[in-house]
């Protein structure tokens, strides 16, 4: 036994964790090398903010133009849609995965993949580790725009702050959201071992999303049936869901019943992410590599 | 003990076939043809610890789709491998922490990243020992010249550069066997001699096991003993270098001097005149009658120097292929 493999089996978990915190620092340390695109990009997410709060008083005074104010919609008044509106935002910067899905098709299509099959490591976990640092990247920069904003938009908040339970379930639900929204897009860029270009796929993706995510208006403004076939799908949990627990319109019973759901889902993305791959690998390898 | 084993490995695969014309393109939408493509058809070979092989064909023979089936990358349609014991398509990670595969078209360091956190990266997943990690990046830097080099982003490296960064990449967990394919491609002759000197030093400290392919007849006689040329999905020779020039080719070179006054005519009946440069002149001469016809022409003309090469070597390779091909 030479002491390299002795360095290597001694310490199988502590070691599997060691890896992931390379990876997490190396790609914090790539992210950190774009400094300007990334600040730029993050100062740019909260612009739509602007444009959507001016809508939405549009629509409010259109509907009561004498006191806009006091109307609603499906119980929302406009102060309600401006925090709804604030807090989705929040829940997209988790569970949204720039460039993920089309950073997994480029790697199949160019042939760097290889290197998930040369190398001793685990393509789908290094990817995961490395949106993990791009978060953390992010959020480092974003943290005081979000936190200005918040606060300057605080009363828009007429309810408050929620109890620390909520609380906890809201940034709890922030994390999953995340991870569902990393395995939903990864299974997504992983059909690029059958097609060759997934970009019309992911432009269908992006737009379903955009709708049934709860990230253009909140999703109990849907007739039925819609609402209740948008309520089990899994969608929902990448804008809706943590708002919606913020604001405290999931609660008890039903909130943990959304929180097994968003877990099975979690699960099922997973396995299907873990398939997908063994099976395009198979693909992959048998056509010519 | 033989290190790697290959015995009838075959690949093939399908690939769409294209026609041209829009309407074409529209039945293909319904009805595809397709063409199986025979990439490697029935190779068997066994290298032992410690040689330096070099693959040579021409492109599309087959060479890379054997490193790509002896790392791993692609399955065989039949046959078997086994490299250091493991059969290298099962992807055991036993197996992917002794060997390595540099592609020379392919980058695997991080592109804006200092190669030093590339590095420290592969130390990490190969679970090198920092100790044995120190030494190996110390050594490697040093023979390749690169020390100042490491804290600067790979993007900004020149393309001979971040080659040598390649290659320290693929070496710091001492592979023992290395898979090179086409390292030197598009580099200048001063980098390719570097990468050939280092690649050579290394090889004959460490003993590994490295087979090469390569377009430059420089790498391949700088460093293989032993060459086996792949054609046609086949083995065509498996030898010496040298060994090629008696099985495929011949002739000599007599290249002559003339003395000053002496005039080539005439030459041309001891054998092909190749190049008339005054006072140079080099003549095709075949293998059996060098001493007899040299004989003569001294006997027959002045002669300030004479000299009997080898034809080129890139040339009695593209013969090679090319009669090759036309025997298929």
């Amino acid at each position: 036994m030479n002491p390299s493999s002795n360095h290597q089996t001694s310490h199988p978990w502590r070691n599997a964790w060691k890896t992931r915190g390379i990876i997490l620092k190396t790609a914090l340390a790539e992210r950190l090398a774009y400094r300007g695109d990334f600040a730029l990009g993050t100062l740019m997410r909260f612009l739509p903010i602007i444009t959507q709060i001016f809508l939405w008083w549009a629509i409010f005074q259109s509907l009561s133009p004498s006191a806009p104010y006091s109307a609603s919609i499906s119980g929302y008044s406009f102060h309600d849609m401006v925090a709804y509106y604030l807090l989705t935002m929040l829940g997209r910067a988790f569970s949204s995965m720039p460039g993920l899905s089309s950073q997994i098709a480029k790697t199949i299509r160019d042939g760097e993949i290889k290197r998930y099959l040369v190398q001793p490591i685990d393509f789908l976990s290094f990817l995961f580790w490395s949106r993990v640092a791009h978060k953390i990247a992010y959020y480092s920069v974003a943290f005081g725009p979000f936190l200005l904003v918040f606060f300057l938009c605080r009363g828009y908040f007429s309810a408050g702050w929620p109890d620390p339970a909520t609380l906890g379930c809201f940034l709890l639900s922030l994390l999953l959201s995340f991870t569902l929204g990393f395995y939903l897009e990864t299974c997504l860029g992983l059909v690029g071992f059958w097609m060759l270009e997934v970009s019309s796929l992911l432009f269908v993706y992006m737009l379903l999303q955009f709708f049934l995510s709860g990230h253009m208006f909140p999703l109990d403004l849907l007739p039925e049936p819609f609402q209740t076939i948008v309520n089990y799908l899994p969608i929902k949990y990448l804008a809706y869901f943590p708002a919606a627990v913020f604001l405290g319109k999931v609660q008890g019973t039903a909130l943990l019943w959304d929180m097994i759901l968003l877990l099975f889902w979690i699960a099922l993305f997973y396995a299907l992410s873990r398939w997908a791959y063994a099976k395009g690998l198979q693909r992959y390898s048998g056509f010519g590599g | 003990m033989t290190i790697i084993q290959i015995d009838q490995l075959t690949k093939s695969y399908r690939v769409y076939q294209k026609k041209e014309g829009l309407r074409e393109a529209i039945r293909g939408l319904f009805h595809r043809e397709y063409k199986t493509v025979e990439a490697v058809r029935g190779i068997s070979l066994r290298v032992e610890p410690g040689e330096f092989v070099a693959f040579l064909g021409p492109n599309g023979a087959g060479k890379t789709t054997t490193l790509k089936l002896l790392s791993g990358v692609i399955f065989p349609s039949s046959g078997s491998a086994t490299v250091m014991g493991f059969t290298p398509w099962e992807r055991d990670m036993q197996y992917r922490r002794k060997f390595a595969l540099v592609m020379g078209q392919k980058n695997q360091l991080w592109w804006d990243l200092p190669a030093q956190e590339s590095f420290r990266l592969h130390q990490q997943i190969y679970g090198i020992d920092p100790s044995q990690f120190q030494k190996n990046l110390q050594e490697l830097t040093s023979l390749l010249d690169v020390e100042k080099l490491l804290g600067r982003p790979v993007r900004e490296l020149s393309l001979g550069e971040r080659m040598k960064m390649e290659l320290i990449a693929a070496l710091l967990h001492s592979p023992e066997v290395l898979f090179l394919d086409e390292p030197t491609i598009g580099l200048d002759v001063v980098a390719q001699h570097n990468i050939q000197q280092f690649l050579k030093h290394y090889q004959e400290q460490r003993k590994i096991t490295i087979l090469l392919t390569s377009h430059y007849m420089k790498d391949v006689s700088a460093l293989c003993q032993r060459v086996v040329v792949i054609a046609q999905g086949i083995i065509q020779y498996d030898g010496s270098l040298n060994g090629i020039l008696d099985a495929f080719s011949g002739y000599k070179v007599v290249q002559l001097q003339l003395a000053l006054g002496q005039s080539a005519q005439g030459l041309e009946r001891f054998g092909e005149v190749l190049k008339t440069n005054p006072p140079r002149v080099s003549l095709r001469v075949p293998r059996p009658q060098v001493s007899k016809i040299l004989a003569e022409i001294l006997n027959t003309y002045s002669i300030d120097d004479v000299a009997v090469e080898d034809p080129p070597l890139e040339e009695v390779i593209a013969k090679m292929f090319h009669s090759i091909a036309n025997t298929q």
